[in-house]
């Protein structure tokens, strides 16, 4: 299976502490990396003959819950060469502070396609992406406050003086 | 940390621009952006410099309600991310669901018969408003009410099968909302025999038209790895000569019982990967469809024929609740891959987190990299041929 492919070739090249945990369960199988690696892994990934991951289909940015302080980024890969998907993920410890956002390092640099959906994740969930080439916000106005796809998100009572309804 | 920094450096950048430069505002109430898409060109005369997208004007937040709804309710907010294809986004939102319940094998062979065949109607009538409004954007007015007449004999069509002209609520979880009205089958057929020779008439007018060619020919040449690096899918990416088709890739629904081809751009005209090849993916797309259309009509009055006790909500789930699991749906939208990301916690009908995957969105993004140095009439034709839908990039 191609998930054991690709922790053998993560292994061999990062190490064992690359693979923090594995879930084999549910229909697609995952792999949790270690934050400090992703970008790296990425371009393994992406590069390496055996896997050819040239297309990221999805990037999405996660909130876990108001009491798990956990936020994660999940990479949907697909190769169109050798016709495989694989689902990376990223997991932080934050405790929710809008002054100091969860830092996951930007893959924009692998496939720019992640460019956007980076600046999407930013936008409605506040992940930094550290080493984007322009992470501003992308669905939202530049001056909105707060992100709105936070489990723990309070709508504001006005926009520019205009009265936010529900 | 300061998390503003790049939205000073761009107001930097625009604030600052040189005075031979001049900062032109196209969008978001244009007709050539197809919705309200904005577009900031930094432009030196009618050389584009650089091409600034501002999206988010039809922003209805899809995945914040999404968390708030149960999964047969979201599916009308589907319809409303691409709403000229709304049948396939249906498709793909119930294939996902079905797939997490376990239940994508029990689907009768009718209900996937007839998903096929509205997703492929609805597909030709995307398609046929990419055209018509393409040819518009260059300046050929009458493609664009051939196809819209065109195009409203599928709307009545799934109106008199749904309900509703564009946004149809019609694919549910485990079925359809009702069996196709009796005579369906038949009409369908009508229609394929009536818009064959339009389609020859469109060809003629517009496909092989000199004034046209000039004008979408060489221009916006996309490569295939920009195009694979850019996340571009459906006609983008076959448009850039990849014969790429997850209909064939994935196999999905009864796509591999039909027999069609997958249209990809060979450079006949101009180079590979130009406005030209991607519109005539299209064109050939509609034809591809219509084959699609044919036997689906006929496997569904042989051998998958009406029954009275037909009952095609019968595996429809009273509630849905899926055991928790992460779960990425793809299926082949007419404007490439939609994707959805379900996180189901396995205790509530609701999903925990749906992110949608436009395919407009990644297709979109590909912009600034190729309108790099272009006229600004010839930005309105890569515009035209990347074929957008704002309801599916902003969601």
């Amino acid at each position: 299976m191609i998930i054991d492919i690709v922790k053998e070739i993560l292994i061999t090249k990062f190490g064992d502490q690359v693979i923090l945990v594995e879930e084999r369960a549910h229909l697609q199988p995952a792999l949790i990396i270690h934050p400090n690696f992703i970008d790296d892994v990425c371009l393994t990934l992406r590069d390496h003959p055996e896997t050819w991951f040239d297309f990221l289909s999805s990037l999405s940015g996660i909130d876990y819950g108001v009491e798990q302080k956990k936020f994660g980024v999940v990479y949907h890969l697909s190769s169109i060469i050798k016709n495989h998907q694989i689902v990376l993920k990223v997991m932080l410890e934050n405790d929710r502070d809008e002054n100091a956002l969860p830092i996951v390092k930007s893959v924009s640099n692998v496939w720019k396609a992640a460019e956007w959906h980076e600046r999407e994740a930013f936008d409605l969930l506040g992940i930094y992406f550290e080493n984007h080439p322009d992470l501003r916000r992308i669905l939202l106005p530049d001056d909105w406050e707060g992100y709105p796809l936070r489990k723990d998100y309070k709508t504001a009572e006005r926009y520019h003086q205009i009265k936010i309804d529900l | 940390m300061n998390y503003q920094e790049a939205l000073t450096r761009y107001q930097h950048k625009i604030n600052s621009v040189s005075s031979e430069e001049m900062v032109l505002n196209l969008g978001p109430q244009h007709p050539s952006t197809h919705g309200v898409l904005r577009l900031e060109l930094i432009t030196d005369g009618e050389i584009v410099k650089e091409v600034i997208p501002h999206l988010g004007y039809l922003h209805r937040c899809f995945e914040k309600h999404a968390e708030a709804l149960n999964y047969a309710q979201i599916i009308p907010y589907t319809d409303r991310m691409d709403y000229l294809a709304s049948m396939n986004n249906n498709h793909a939102f119930v294939m996902g669901v079905e797939k997490m319940l376990g239940i994508e094998n029990d689907i009768p062979k009718r209900v996937e018969y007839i998903r096929v065949l509205v997703c492929e109607l609805n597909r030709i009538a995307s398609h046929l408003i990419a055209v018509g409004t393409y040819g518009i954007d260059i300046g050929a007015f009458t493609p664009f009410l051939w196809c819209f007449r065109d195009r409203e004999h599928i709307m009545n069509m799934l109106e008199w099968a749904s309900g509703a002209r564009m946004l149809y609520n019609y694919i549910w979880v485990g079925g359809l909302f009702y069996d196709v009205p009796v005579g369906f089958e038949e009409r369908c057929q009508e229609f394929v025999a009536y818009f064959k020779p339009k389609m020859k008439e469109l060809n003629e007018l517009l496909t092989d038209n000199q004034i046209f060619i000039s004008r979408t020919a060489n221009v916006g040449v996309l490569p295939l790895d920009v195009a694979i690096n850019y996340g571009c899918s459906g006609p983008m990416l076959r448009g850039s000569g990849l014969k790429y088709d997850l209909r064939r890739v994935d196999e999905y629904s009864v796509y591999p019982e039909l027999d069609f081809e997958i249209p990809y751009a060979k450079g006949e005209i101009g180079t590979v990967g130009d406005c030209w090849n991607r519109y005539k993916v299209r064109i050939d797309e509609i034809a591809e469809s219509l084959k699609i259309i044919e036997q689906c009509t006929d496997k569904l009055t042989k051998e998958h024929k009406r029954t009275p006790d037909f009952d095609p909500r019968a595996k429809a789930p009273k509630k849905i609740v899926p055991k928790a699991q992460d779960f990425y749906i793809r299926s082949e939208n007419p404007k490439g891959e939609i994707g959805f990301y379900f996180i189901a916690d396995g205790k509530s009908d609701k999903p925990f987190r749906v992110k949608a995957r436009g395919p407009s969105f990644s297709n979109l993004s590909v912009i600034p990299e190729i309108s790099k140095g272009v006229m600004i009439a010839d930005l309105v034709a890569i515009i035209g041929s990347i074929d957008i839908v704002l309801g599916e990039v902003d969601r």
